[in-house]
């Protein structure tokens, strides 16, 4: 029993995440364009965040001691999206618009169009740096907000990644939580075949980071380790959150062809349905989902 | 003769010689003591660029970043997100060089205030050879939406146009030499972000043969040149066009209509420079021959900072030849 959330509140995230997943396929459709796998990914994890674990005011984005929120894998927008949207920073009508034409909801996130939207990215390995500015700065002011970076995986390849992972390190940015989707997958393929990642703890351990891995479909250890995080003084804390991408519908799971397209567009694979159907499995399968998230994994 | 509203230094020949470095980092003082918000990183050239002082005066506002210009460019993004005034030191080659796109991303379309120091630019670093020598940071800067350009003259300019960057509200880009350069201007002279200084005038009474717009360093040249041409019979006026983004159009069409013909100066390549820059203004508003004085499409090497500066095509003597094969276009 976690001391940080109430049984009855994780029901309720989980019920949250999956009416999550259904927008997310939705708007996806509407786009036509867009990732999947990625966004299915990190439901939980943006439902705990949005709904529990953020101090925000989505009627006020532009707070001065709300906490920031830096995405740096910014191809994942879409389910951000979704749950800024249900927490009331716009309607949800307007999720529909996402990558078109005049809209808001930029393909990548982009800061000055959205507002909630903390730093505009797409481009992999530059949202830990901008997480270290933003703490950095904090720190200096003696400001108590928080500064989360959510990253890819496939993003630690890139050298800049290591470049402020040192620099957080260095300065014991304690002030500064990151949060690395482990879901194994990038656009050309497996992780651990395109580059290596492991043992990408020692790693992050090397560079005078403290280090926490949870299941990211488990609402319960990820709030936990969240506030576990807030009581580490001397170090920053990177949590590695081992999730299934595409997880919520079975063609989708662990396939990385559907890290950058949206259901309708995969002609190729061969689990899935025929790509008119593939929406309409997808949230079929969605919807009858409730509740299995959590117990599947223990 | 020398535009007495520029309030430049009298003689040109006995002029101090500082760096415009030095002018970056007593602008950093400056700024720092007008206002707290203003930070300092510096990516393991504190010394050179002349970042130290600040460093030294307010450590609790400095940053060393190490090696590493991607980093600093990010962090300064975060920083003045949160409402820092962050100035980011470096040599010019590796910022903007190395770190262009995180740049352009994190900071031009997030549209937040950061500076961009971009130390040593020019054939006159001299001796550290091309690797060291930026030649094309003007055109990387310039490309970017919502990027001020800035290239101070002498080391005066330099702290002025350090402070003004310092409350500009925008990202900017200001670029300093390494070697010792005469300082022309003063105190007096007028400084303004977008707005072209006429730093030499035709004898009274007389028309311009020809308009010398030329930015940084070079600019002393430019005016040793007018000098010299005015005793060979030749009339010129000489612009200081410190910024190069935004452009002082009106300033630069006007020079074109009086005088006829345009000679750009600049140590940077001709292509995507201030050069550049004039020609598209020039081009869609008030078509005149020009010429360009700059590097033309090759890399620098060692040598010593004079003898580069002649050798690449950027002296008094190629000035005069440019301004002479101009004055022939003309029809």
């Amino acid at each position: 029993m976690s001391q940080y959330i109430s049984e009855q509140k994780i029901e309720e995230l989980e019920m949250k995440a999956n009416e999550a997943r259904e927008l997310l396929i939705e708007m996806l459709v509407e786009a036509g364009s867009g990732h999947t796998a990625g966004p299915l990914g990190m439901a939980d994890i943006f439902t705990a965040m949005y709904f529990h674990v953020l101090k925000h005011n989505p009627a006020k984005p532009d707070w001065e001691e709300r906490d920031r929120l830096i995405l740096s894998n910014g191809h994942i927008t879409p389910i951000r999206y979704v749950l800024m949207a249900m927490a009331g920073y716009f309607p949800v009508e307007e999720l529909k618009t996402l990558r078109k034409f005049g809209s808001r909801l930029q393909g990548h996130p982009e800061r000055e169009r959205l507002p909630g939207v903390e730093t505009t990215s797409g481009p992999l390995g530059s949202g830990l740096g901008q997480a270290a500015g933003y703490a950095y700065a904090a720190r200096m002011d003696k400001k108590k907000f928080r500064t989360y970076c959510f990253m890819s995986d496939g993003e630690q390849d890139a050298g800049a990644t290591w470049e402020s992972t040192m620099f957080i390190g260095k300065n014991k940015l304690s002030n500064l939580t990151a949060v690395i989707d482990r879901n194994n997958i990038q656009i050309d393929g497996m992780t651990e075949n395109i580059m290596p990642l492991e043992s990408l703890k020692a790693k992050y351990e090397a560079f005078n980071w403290h280090v926490l891995e949870v299941d990211g479909h488990n609402i319960e250890q990820f709030v936990d380790a969240m506030e576990h995080a807030k009581t580490i003084f001397e170090k920053p804390t990177v949590i590695i959150a081992h999730t299934i991408p595409g997880k919520g519908v079975d063609f989708m799971e662990f396939d990385y062809l559907w890290h950058g397209n949206p259901p309708g567009k995969v002609k190729d694979d061969p689990d899935a349905p025929v790509p008119e159907k593939q929406a309409e499995e997808a949230l079929r399968q969605i919807r009858t989902l409730n509740g299995k998230i959590m117990s599947e994994h223990e | 003769m020398l535009n007495p509203d520029a309030k430049l230094i009298s003689d040109l020949y006995k002029l101090k010689m500082i760096p415009t470095r030095d002018g970056y980092g007593k602008g950093l003082l400056k700024a720092g003591e007008k206002d707290e918000r203003v930070v300092v990183l510096c990516a393991d050239l504190t010394e050179s660029t002349r970042s130290h002082w600040f460093a030294e005066k307010f450590p609790e506002r400095f940053i060393e970043v190490g090696v590493a210009e991607q980093n600093m460019a990010l962090v300064a993004s975060g920083m003045a997100n949160y409402g820092k005034i962050p100035f980011i030191s470096s040599y010019a080659t590796f910022s903007p060089g190395r770190n262009n796109e995180q740049i352009r991303t994190n900071i031009c379309i997030n549209n937040v205030p950061v500076k961009i120091a971009g130390h040593h630019a020019g054939i006159s670093v001299g001796p550290d050879g091309a690797t060291h020598q930026a030649l094309e940071d003007i055109a990387l800067m310039r490309v970017q939406p919502k990027m001020v350009v800035i290239v101070p003259c002498d080391a005066i300019e330099a702290e002025k146009a350090t402070v003004a960057a310092a409350f500009n509200g925008q990202p900017t880009y200001i670029r300093f030499g390494r070697e010792k350069s005469p300082v022309c201007t003063t105190e007096e002279s007028p400084f303004e972000i977008g707005k072209a200084t006429c730093f030499w005038k035709p004898t009274e009474g007389k028309k311009p043969d020809v308009a010398i717009i030329g930015c940084g360093m070079l600019l002393y040249n430019a005016l040793v040149a007018a000098e010299e041409l005015s005793r060979e019979g030749l009339e010129s006026c000489v612009i200081n066009s410190h910024t190069i983004k935004p452009i002082d159009e009106k300033m630069i069409i006007h020079a074109a209509k009086e005088a006829g013909a345009v000679v750009s100066v600049e140590e940077h390549q001709v292509n995507g420079g201030l050069g550049s820059a004039v020609a598209e203004v020039l081009s869609k508003n008030y078509s005149v021959p020009q010429e360009f004085v700059g590097v033309q499409d090759r890399f620098g090497e060692s040598g010593n900072p004079d003898e580069l500066v002649e050798a690449f095509g950027m002296g008094v003597s190629s000035i005069k030849e440019a301004v002479k094969k101009v004055i022939l276009r003309k029809q």
